[in-house]
């Protein structure tokens, strides 16, 4: 609650546009990581296909948009339905099979649905779409404002879910499957129940983080929206921050969502992605537990040691 | 105590490929007994636990429990009705403490997910001589306390049948009796207990009764003694 | 609109690619089918292939099959370089395979963007004599630029079946995945062996890679499409088996053929999705699976 009303008031203070649009990326990305992580970290499955259901939480609003002229919460409430949908059947279909086949499952998905929208004219099609975003928002400030304020809502909102699932016995669940799921079975864990749940919970969250994206952009285009960089960034920046806690995900998003928005003006988006990926490596070689797990161990070092 | 039979496997089948590693398997355990499951390397007889947990689905015959068929049901329906495994290679869930590693099977077992839960798993710690563990990393116990860990988590489940699969593998002489002790302890509480070892005098010390496979096929069953002397079962371990 | 011209056209282009599908996927059956790694950064190296063999071709006038078959000590080297990490990092350490697979993910996100950086998003292709030109039999039209590569990719095939099943080497790699111990006492190194066999797999890829470039021009991202495929292949055909691969990849040829020629070239790439999703809930082991 707290963290709203701070966002509400350091909204109106009226700070440079430009500001809002870069918060409102790395709170864009707390939600996909933290989405992410529900089934990457605490689970152990391994989703490829983030950009899947971002677009499908983006292309549901866009519709909304153009048939019927909804309102944000309409399409918050579509695009996650629509998402989470996905994510259940997805998790349906290959949840059953060893967890590689889920994961390559994901990355064909992302290729699928990527071909889908581009051949998809009422909604842009390959040419994208523009769409009028309306000016001012309901609390009276710009409707970028208002957006930042949403995204911080669904960060949120993200974040309560993980931290709930993290110590409820959904989560002492999930953790057992992703530590050994064939015990985990035989001590009466419904894993295929379970896996579900997180799946779905997962492409909700995501869908979610999609919904407000026509209006942020208001331009569409489907290269866009399935832009590498959500499938590398909600995957590394849990695993950089730290996967099996809820805050790995949050600290993950801020410092690579800023360092990124910061380099952007800097060098190019393709050389930024590079790096991503090779600090990504060198984290799942180095330092699995991420940074949460290197804080830990020097905690313990300073606590117990010598 | 009533002599029914608590587990039926009859016919049971199971092939890898073009591999036969259970044909036509036909067993039954009666409740509260003690049952001793042998044969040398290879014959099936995790396969056939696999089969009768829920691990493996089978290729044909029937799993009966209880008077109730559950060839069909996945694993952790069938630890809900009260069938318990231990894992021969122990599988603790390593990112948790011994405790938290207990408390899962005691909170999935249909327990539910109250306040109770903590107090039933320190409980069971504690008759296995595991207390002082209980907020240990699990990965951090020695060989017979991972062993231990493995049977109170079969134990958590409050099955009525327990598998214990080759849990006394690699262990000193001292540390095999206590785990025979823990064992005993526990058919005295009313568990059916299934034990598949290689452990000679643990087997026969333990079993009222004994099946050997050999080749995924039972070639004896009978009282340790009649075992003991069966020639069948001597070459089975020994070769021609 | 259908016509028989139409369907046995597609019906022999489905075949030439297969053929050429048996070339990428068999560094999978190799590295997922007998190693069980989950290489999903196997076509990206494929791709890096197409562009060596592009530069080749656009400086020296290289053809492009040459290159491949240069380039494939190189990539053998990369390949023992890679499973060294992979194994010191994840297999050893028996570590869950979600690092693993975050791993390869994480080497194919950094070869595809390293790709983008060198060579943008533009299609490259190669120039060849042989390229453009076709056979005619009849009604069906045979291009060279599908031919060759299915021949070699069935010579390779054939090579590779060879290695597997004659050699020493290659009877210890089959023998690894099933059984580490006994090949430890009969004096071998397992961890040796399976450095090996996956920087074969690797090798293959610098061939795969100059055969693509020359079906049809490359762009980088191309690698995710043909994730899906080889896993398809691969488990369509049984883990491990060459031979079954080579049948997988000529279903899954003929399969995407017709369905670009009737439905449209987009939806293709859906097809080896389809197919895996069906073996994988039909009949896992494959069709020469163990």
């Amino acid at each position: 609650m707290t963290v709203l009303v701070a966002g509400v008031v350091a909204a109106r203070l009226g700070v440079n546009q430009y500001y809002y649009f870069a918060a409102y990326v790395v709170l864009q990305y707390i939600v996909l990581a933290t989405a992410w992580n529900i089934l990457g970290g605490y689970t152990g499955y391994v989703n490829f296909g983030t950009p899947a259901f971002f677009a499908l939480g983006a292309y549901t609003a866009i519709v909304l948009i153009k048939s019927v002229k909804a309102p944000l919460a309409a399409q918050l409430v579509a695009g996650a339905a629509v998402a989470g949908v996905l994510g259940f059947a997805i998790g349906y279909l290959t949840l059953r099979l060893r967890g590689v086949f889920f994961s390559i499952a994901t990355l064909a998905l992302a290729v699928v649905l990527q071909t889908m929208f581009i051949n998809w004219d009422y909604a842009g099609g390959a040419r994208g779409i523009t769409l009028a975003r309306p000016a001012v928002g309901p609390l009276g400030a710009s409707y970028v404002e208002f957006l930042f304020v949403v995204m911080l809502g669904l960060a949120v909102v993200a974040v309560a879910t993980a931290r709930w699932i993290e110590g409820s016995w959904i989560g002492r669940g999930l953790a057992a499957i992703r530590d050994n799921e064939e015990a985990a079975e035989c001590m009466g864990v419904p894993t295929l129940r379970l896996k579900l749940v997180a799946t779905t919970v997962s492409g909700v969250l995501m869908g979610l983080a999609g919904a407000p994206f026509p209006y942020y952009l208001t331009f569409v285009e489907p290269t866009s929206v399935f832009d590498l960089n959500y499938a590398v960034n909600s995957l590394a920046m849990p695993m950089i921050g730290g996967s099996t806690t809820w805050i790995g995900p949050v600290i993950g998003a801020v410092l690579l969502g800023t360092a990124q928005q910061v380099a952007m003006v800097t060098i190019s988006s393709a050389l930024n992605l590079l790096l991503v990926g090779l600090i990504l490596v060198a984290f799942v070689i180095l330092a699995p537990e991420g940074i949460v797990g290197l804080v830990q161990r020097l905690a313990r070092r300073r606590g117990g040691g010598a | 105590m009533r002599v029914e039979t608590l587990l039926e496997v009859q016919d049971v089948t199971k092939r890898f490929g073009g591999f036969q590693a259970l044909g036509a398997v036909n067993l039954h355990v009666r409740q509260g007994e003690r049952f001793g499951l042998i044969g040398p390397n290879g014959s099936g007889k995790t396969t056939l636990i696999n089969c009768i947990s829920g691990t493996l689905k089978t290729d044909a015959g029937r799993i009966v429990f209880a008077g109730q068929e559950i060839t069909g049901l996945p694993a952790h329906r069938r630890t809900r009705l009260g069938i318990a495994r231990s894992f021969q290679i122990p599988k603790p869930f390593v990112s948790m403490t011994v405790l938290q590693n207990l408390m899962i099977p005691v909170e999935y077992s249909g327990r539910g997910h109250g306040d109770g839960v903590v107090d039933e798993a320190m409980g069971i710690l504690e008759m296995m001589g595991l207390a002082a563990k209980a907020h240990a990393p699990s990965a951090a116990l020695t060989q017979i306390e991972m062993r231990k860990l493995e049977l109170a988590r079969a134990m958590a489940a409050r099955p009525r049948l327990l598998v214990s699969d080759e849990a006394m593998a690699g262990l000193s002489s001292a540390e095999v009796d206590d785990i025979l002790a823990i064992l005993f302890e526990l058919n005295q509480r009313g568990i059916t207990i299934i034990m598949i070892e290689h452990i000679m005098r643990a087997v026969m010390r333990f079993s009222e009764r004994i099946a050997v496979l050999d080749a995924g096929e039972k070639i004896a069953e009978g009282a340790p003694d009649e075992i003991l002397a069966n020639p069948r079962v001597e070459k089975a371990y020994l070769g021609e | 609109m259908f016509s028989l011209d139409l369907l046995l056209n597609a019906l022999v282009a489905g075949i030439l690619l297969g053929g050429f599908y048996a070339v990428v996927s068999l560094g999978i059956s190799i590295a997922f089918g007998l190693l069980d790694i989950v290489n999903i950064a196997h076509p990206v190296f494929v791709m890096l292939g197409s562009y060596v063999a592009y530069i080749l071709n656009a400086q020296l006038g290289f053809d492009p099959v040459l290159t491949g078959v240069l380039f494939a000590p190189v990539f053998y080297g990369l390949g023992l370089l890679l499973y060294q990490i992979y194994y010191a990092s994840f297999e050893r350490r028996g570590a869950e395979s979600l690092r693993g697979l975050v791993f390869f993910f994480g080497i194919l996100f950094v070869v595809e963007v390293s790709l983008l950086l060198a060579f943008g998003v533009d299609y490259r292709l190669v120039e060849a004599s042989y390229i453009g030109e076709s056979l005619r039999i009849g009604p069906v039209g045979i291009a060279y630029r599908l031919l060759v590569p299915c021949l070699i990719g069935m010579a390779l095939t054939g090579a590779l079946y060879l290695f597997l099943s004659r050699t020493f080497f290659g009877r210890a790699i089959q023998a690894v995945s099933q059984d580490a111990f006994a090949l430890r006492l009969m004096g071998a190194d397992p961890i040796r062996i399976k450095r090996l066999a996956f920087g074969i797999a690797i090798a293959t890829a610098s061939l795969a890679g100059a055969l693509l470039i020359m079906i049809g021009p490359v762009e980088p991202a191309m690698n995710r499409e043909y994730i899906g495929r080889v896993f398809a292949v691969a488990v369509l055909g049984g883990m491990g088996s060459v031979g079954g691969t080579l049948v997988a990849a000529l279903i899954l040829g003929i399969v995407e053929s017709l369905t670009a020629t009737f439905s449209g070239p987009s939806w293709s790439v859906a097809v080896s999705f389809g197919v895996l999703l069906l073996v994988l809930a039909v009949r896992p082991a494959g069709l020469f699976g163990r």
